[in-house]
């Protein structure tokens, strides 16, 4: 009991029942093995199943075709682009409302905002964007009946790469407002003053102290808005149908009709997926790691 | 100079996330020609279709909602009091969803839990349903259990148990009525999470077949031009009202303790 009050995050109290304190985490433990890591492990075995449940590796060999490298390419580059630009501009953004000289008032409302932005996606934000850069949205024919600029005629089009990415960066750009700015608040202004005092101009102290220190918030970031924007499927399939052949959409098919023909196929697209987003967050985790030393 | 491109920085982004918002509220607004009416939204509000995906996406949120609580506040609370070596494990293990595709672990699911497996989860309504909302409950695991584990470390559950169990209650009493009380507006922060998440999800309802609300926007979106633009409208006002709610609660936390 007296033990309590000097530690109580960390009880030290008597086990009366020793094996029976196990028993409490167990209805999570069955829980998360039958809903979370079986339904991974029976995809991942799956990959290097024969359908008669042999061992192999054609599943995997199966994806180096055109078609399924191709679509594994440009959701990479999707992903990529919208993570590199969520970055860049929810960056800016952020650095403007933290260190910019903004009334202190704006911060708050750009957390909300960013909170429900990062959370608006999937079909409605399809919606939102059809309805704005779609053949008969807003900017597009306020672009033609004000300046006559045709859009389409430009060759932009909704449906595409671009558009894609325009449209992910609407989740992207919050998330990354959300995650840099408690990064920012920690860049403590005693290094900026103690860089003064030894001479540095603004430019060496961003080079030489807040970008090192940035840096791996920066890019663990970036490996976490590219595997959420690898693993978008209501977005992608309400903006394109299934126009644009990107991997959620080609594996989303692959479930509803087996359109690759083979089932074992699809373990091997979903295999393939898991190994991308699962790169992109070790990173993600390795470089939080790392950052969190200088944010404490 | 610094000023001046803050503010470029802000009015940029400010432009690209209101544009949308403008656009998708314009154009719900203009189904009749020529003028603006609130026509779609009558028609999205007195179609059936729209009232029964709208009220099963309702209610299996609250029955996520519920089953959360119930797996997540006792796990988290238990690892808490008697097994804080799990968790770092259970941290690694609750993240994992936002890792792994949400198309990813539907397809698993499709495949153990068919109508040839030991637990034909697929082969009838209720059993879809359940297994649905596990998914769901799945993808909410991050938020709720985060949410939760930060409420408990607010405040002392060793001492609040020992003190409870001097009293000579059980486990039952000491979770609904000491612990829950306490992290309440941590489980509500969650729950409305978790409703926002599950309101308007696709791709589990449409790979499970069941008559979500995700599913029936994107059906409309297919087929229809004002109707889906209404529906946007409606989607981004639903999230904003829990995320809202949960600024509410978390300041209203802030508020009572604050005054001492």
């Amino acid at each position: 009991m007296s033990s309590d009050s000097s530690a109580p995050r960390q009880p030290t109290r008597e086990p009366f029942r020793l094996p029976l304190h196990w028993l409490g985490a167990l209805p999570f433990a069955i829980f998360v093995l039958l809903f979370l890591i079986m339904p991974t492990m029976r995809i991942v075995i799956g990959a290097f199943q024969t359908p008669e449940g042999s061992f192999t590796l054609d599943n995997i060999r199966g994806l180096f075709t055109t078609s399924i490298m191709s679509a594994y390419w440009i959701s990479i580059k999707i992903s990529i682009a919208s993570a590199l630009l969520g970055c860049l501009i929810g960056f800016s953004v952020a650095a403007a409302a933290v260190l910019g000289g903004l009334p202190k008032w704006i911060r708050s409302p750009l957390l909300t905002f960013s909170g429900v932005a990062s959370n608006f996606a999937g079909v409605p934000l399809a919606f939102a964007f059809l309805a704005t850069l779609g053949p008969v949205g807003l900017i597009t024919v306020f672009l033609q009946t004000q300046f006559g600029i045709n859009l389409r005629a430009l060759g932009f089009n909704l449906l595409s790469f671009w558009g894609l990415t325009i449209t992910y960066l609407f989740f992207q750009i919050p998330l990354m407002i959300l995650i840099i700015t408690p990064a920012l608040d920690g860049l403590k202004r005693e290094w900026r003053e103690a860089a003064q005092i030894l001479g540095a101009t603004n430019t060496q102290y961003w080079r030489m102290v807040a970008f090192p220190i940035l840096l791996p918030s920066f890019l663990g970031t970036l490996a976490l808005l590219f595997a959420n924007a690898f693993g978008a499927v209501a977005t992608a399939i309400a903006l394109t149908g299934s126009s644009l052949s990107i991997v959620p959409i080609l594996l989303f098919a692959q479930i509803r009709g087996d359109v690759l023909g083979n089932p074992h196929l699809g373990y091997a697209l979903a295999f393939g997926m898991i190994v991308v987003t699962g790169v992109a967050n070790t990173i993600y985790i390795w470089l939080r790691a790392r950052s969190e030393r200088w944010l404490k | 100079m610094k000023k001046f491109w803050a503010w470029g920085a802000l009015i940029f982004g400010l432009l690209y996330f209101i544009l949308p918002l403008i656009g998708m509220t314009n154009f719900s607004l203009k189904m009749r020609r020529g003028v603006y009416s609130l026509d779609a939204y009558a028609v999205v509000l007195g179609d059936p279709r729209f009232q029964e995906t709208f009220t099963y996406s309702i209610l299996m949120a609250l029955a996520t909602i519920v089953f959360g609580v119930v797996l997540v506040v006792p796990t988290a609370y238990w690892v808490r009091l008697k097994l804080p070596g799990l968790r770092p494990y259970i941290e690694f293990v609750t993240l994992l969803p936002l890792v792994i595709p949400a198309i990813v672990i539907v397809f698993g699911y499709i495949r153990l839990y068919n109508t040839s497996s030991w637990l034909p989860l697929t082969g009838s309504i209720t059993g879809t349903n359940i297994l649905l909302m596990f998914g769901y409950a799945t993808l909410a695991l991050p938020y709720m259990y985060r949410s939760v584990d930060t409420g408990l470390r607010a405040i002392d559950i060793a001492t609040l148990t020992e003190a409870a169990q001097s009293l000579g209650a059980g486990w039952t009493t000491i979770l609904a009525k000491i612990i829950l009380p306490n992290v309440l507006v941590a489980v509500l922060s969650g729950a409305f999470l978790t409703f926002a998440i599950v309101i308007g999800e696709f791709t589990m309802a449409a790979l499970l077949n069941r008559p979500a609300f995700g599913p029936y926007m994107q059906l409309l979106g297919a087929n229809r031009a004002y109707e889906p633009a209404a529906l946007a409208v409606m989607s981004f006002v639903l999230t904003w009202g829990c995320l809202g709610l949960i600024q509410l609660v978390s300041r209203f936390q802030k508020g009572a303790q604050s005054p001492a």
